[in-house]
């Protein structure tokens, strides 16, 4: 009999393709002095701590894969090509070789379907892939050798409200659960969300001149702190429940859904979060935060899973 | 050198599914009519703004020679996918990626292998120049650029075509409504999602059938707000202002049509000299000009350019605004921060600050023919009241207590660079 599956962590995984930008990797083709190190360095706590887990996938939720007609999932065994930032092409050219669990994706497609939602799956070899997805797994997972279930995030809460994209995202979360452990898979879910999201509008010369690096205003680093004390005393609940007007005051990427949905996935922890590290890009505010199911006990204070 | 503008719809339904629905079929049609009109009428150059070429650092210019790639939409994958080779005019776009820099506004070229040229301007190009007989030239459009924002891009293009000298056909890719239906649909079945957007998609396209483009741009913002316009709509204000700001066009609505829930429609519009009465709508009021300092020269603001005050003793401003204006005997200032002329150095501390702003205020002043002892009233910025306003006060007094302006202090939250105040002044000349 197939073991049952498990949801073994889930991280809230930021995707400003500036972090990629200024580690260096040979996949990226510009290169950079140096830059948002304590993001990195953050990143690089949550990579050790949740990959000894030996996850047998990633399932990432992307604001930057965006579709109008229901929840889209990678459907190809493999992506390779090169992805160009539209927004910041100066800072990202990044080629990837993408794994893809596709049975694990219809799984959860299937399971969204029963749900009511509208699920579809990206056949098309050629399609693409997103620069949020990549960043994402790519700061967890840079060896790729994990695979991905890719999935999108559906515009509603853009046509009509922020409550009504967030509802989907937790029947999605749900839907997740259950596939997740019908395959026998162990997976770790990456909500890949900015918090603040106003953004500078203008760029330094040396894009990683870091005298230039601050919030872009003082409402949006209160809501980043309120929503990050929220998350790291395990209060995620009541953290949903206001991450409407969240979306609203500070202009949060989690409108796109990724926070909900995996804060849904995981039954809404009451545990503590772990903050692995904040700092803004371009004046948007970028937490990685993560939920260790293991640690439901245990984890009740900042540093316990380092 | 502006032969015309065109407004169109840049969904890929249009072009890869028209078989499906019989308005997607008409209004392929009509792009297809248009783009025979457009090889045929001795137009150099395409200038395309496209609401789906997303930026958020200030505006892009595309100046790769021949962009080539196979685009697979995110959302419309199944209706099959488009390759591409484009011929862009690279010159153009660095002239006008120049013009826009000249007046302070952020902007960069791109020419990188595999950059995803966006479905919208991918649709125009391919349906209005099929055969990349008129080489085209593409800029993006911000997320955050308001109107003053886009009008100011819109002027520099209009400087840039002017510069250029091409007969230049300009095409802007908006969607009208922006409500897409968000459930599977019978594409044969395709309507306007919402009756309320359907009765505002018509108003505006009885305005642009009488050429009333400034009209239009009047009405954006109330449009965007009532039927989801599509980025706010915010590509009609840059349009209005690249073809000069008036409602003397010829227009032609080829076609009105659903696509999932949106309103799509293809206008014309080609200036005319037809005289008009009045202009029907102003629902917003001028928006700071758009200077000259760049030497660029633009014909439709130089009434204006004769009152700007820019000066390299003072720093630069931020955003695409001068140092001051000057009308009649009044000068009127922007808000004027502590940076340091040249190297742009914030000093440190509140009483330096005032210092610093107040010596910029009384440089920009002096270049206007005024000076601090001329100051008749002060606004104040502080980011910080409690903690900064007894200190501002003293270096304050040193400079202007004599003076005796009459004077305003607000506390606000921020301010466009990590300062903690700003002074607006007016002064006699």
């Amino acid at each position: 009999m197939t073991r049952k599956g498990e949801i073994v962590g889930g991280l809230l995984a930021p995707h400003p393709p500036h972090i990629v930008y200024s580690e260096n990797h040979w996949r990226n083709e510009p290169k950079s002095e140096c830059g948002w190190e304590v993001l990195r360095w953050g990143y690089e706590r949550a990579r050790k701590h949740f990959l000894a887990k030996k996850p047998d996938v990633l399932l990432v939720h992307s604001p930057h894969w965006q579709t109008v007609i229901g929840h889209h999932f990678l459907g190809v065994p493999e992506f390779h090509g090169l992805s160009v930032d539209p927004i910041f092409p100066n800072l990202f050219r990044f080629k990837y070789d993408i794994k893809v669990d596709v049975e694990l994706a219809e799984m959860i497609a299937e399971e969204g379907r029963q749900d009511g939602l509208i699920t579809k799956l990206m056949r098309n070899p050629n399609y693409r892939v997103d620069y949020g997805t990549i960043v994402s797994c790519h700061m967890i997972n840079p060896e790729w050798d994990i695979p991905i279930v890719g999935i999108s995030s559906n515009n509603s809460p853009y046509y009509f409200s922020n409550e009504m994209g967030q509802a989907q995202m937790i029947k999605l979360g749900q839907a997740t659960k259950r596939a997740i452990e019908k395959s026998g898979r162990r997976a770790i879910l990456l909500a890949s969300n900015t918090l603040s999201h106003r953004h500078f509008t203008t760029e330094p010369e040396i894009p990683e001149d870091m005298s230039r690096e601050h919030v872009y205003e003082h409402s949006g680093y209160l809501w980043d702190m309120k929503v990050i004390d929220l998350m790291r005393t395990g209060k995620t609940r009541e953290l949903i429940s206001v991450l409407p007007e969240f979306m609203d005051h500070a202009v949060s990427e989690v409108k796109a859904g990724g926070l909900a949905w995996m804060l849904s996935a995981l039954d809404f922890p009451d545990y503590p979060g772990e903050l692995f590290g904040y700092w803004t890009v371009i004046g948007t505010g970028n937490a990685v935060v993560g939920w260790d199911p293991q640690l439901k006990a245990a984890a009740t204070t900042q540093g316990a899973m380092a | 050198m502006i032969q015309k503008a065109l407004i169109v719809p840049g969904q890929p339904h249009i072009l890869l599914a028209p078989d499906r629905n019989a308005g997607w079929a008409s209004l392929k049609k009509s792009y297809e009519a248009l783009g025979r009109e457009i090889e045929n009428s001795g137009a150099e150059l395409l200038l395309v703004y496209s609401t789906q070429w997303f930026s958020v650092i200030g505006h892009l210019f595309q100046v790769d020679p021949k962009p080539k790639w196979t685009l697979v939409d995110q959302n419309w994958y199944e209706f099959g996918e488009i390759p591409y080779e484009f011929r862009v005019d690279p010159a153009f776009g660095e002239l006008y990626a120049k013009i826009c820099k000249d007046h302070g506004m952020q902007a960069s070229t791109v020419n990188y292998h595999g950059f995803p040229i966006d479905t919208g301007t991918v649709v125009a190009l391919k349906l209005l120049n099929p055969n990349n007989a008129i080489p085209a030239s593409i800029v993006s459009c911000n997320i955050y650029a308001e109107r003053e924002e886009s009008r100011a891009l819109g002027l520099a293009g209009r400087a840039a075509i002017e510069q250029y000298g091409r007969k230049t056909i300009v095409v802007c890719v908006t969607n009208f409504s922006n409500r897409y239906e968000v459930a599977d649909i019978d594409p044969a079945r395709d309507r306007i999602s919402s009756s309320k957007d359907d009765e505002w998609n018509r108003k505006l396209l009885e305005m642009f059938g009488e050429g009333r483009l400034e009209d239009v741009a009047q009405v954006a913002r109330e449009f965007a707000r009532e039927a989801n316009a599509d980025m706010g709509f915010k590509a009609i204000w840059w349009l209005a202002a690249l073809m000069g700001e008036n409602n003397r066009y010829d227009g032609k609505v080829w076609d009105y049509q659903p696509v999932w829930g949106t309103g799509s429609a293809i206008v014309e519009l080609t200036p005319s000299s037809k005289e008009l009465d009045f202009e029907k709508e102003f629902d917003e009021a001028a928006v700071p000009s758009f200077d000259t300092a760049g030497g660029t020269g633009l014909e439709t603001h130089n009434v204006l350019a004769e009152s700007v005050v820019l000066t390299d003793k003072a720093p630069k401003p931020v955003g695409p605004y001068p140092h001051a204006r000057r009308v009649g005997e009044l000068v009127y200032t922007s808000g004027i921060g502590p940076r340091k002329p040249g190297t742009n150095e914030i000093p440190e501390g509140i009483e330096a600050q005032t210092r610093s702003c107040i010596e910029n205020i009384q440089t920009i002043l002096e270049a206007a023919g005024s000076s601090l002892d001329k100051v008749l009233d002060v606004t104040v910025y502080l980011t910080d009241m409690k903690r900064d306003f007894d200190r501002f006060n003293k270096v304050y007094a040193e400079y202007l207590g004599k003076v005796q302006p009459t004077r305003t202090t607000v506390g606000v939250d921020s301010l466009p660079t990590p300062i903690s105040v700003e002074l607006k002044v007016i002064a006699s000349a």
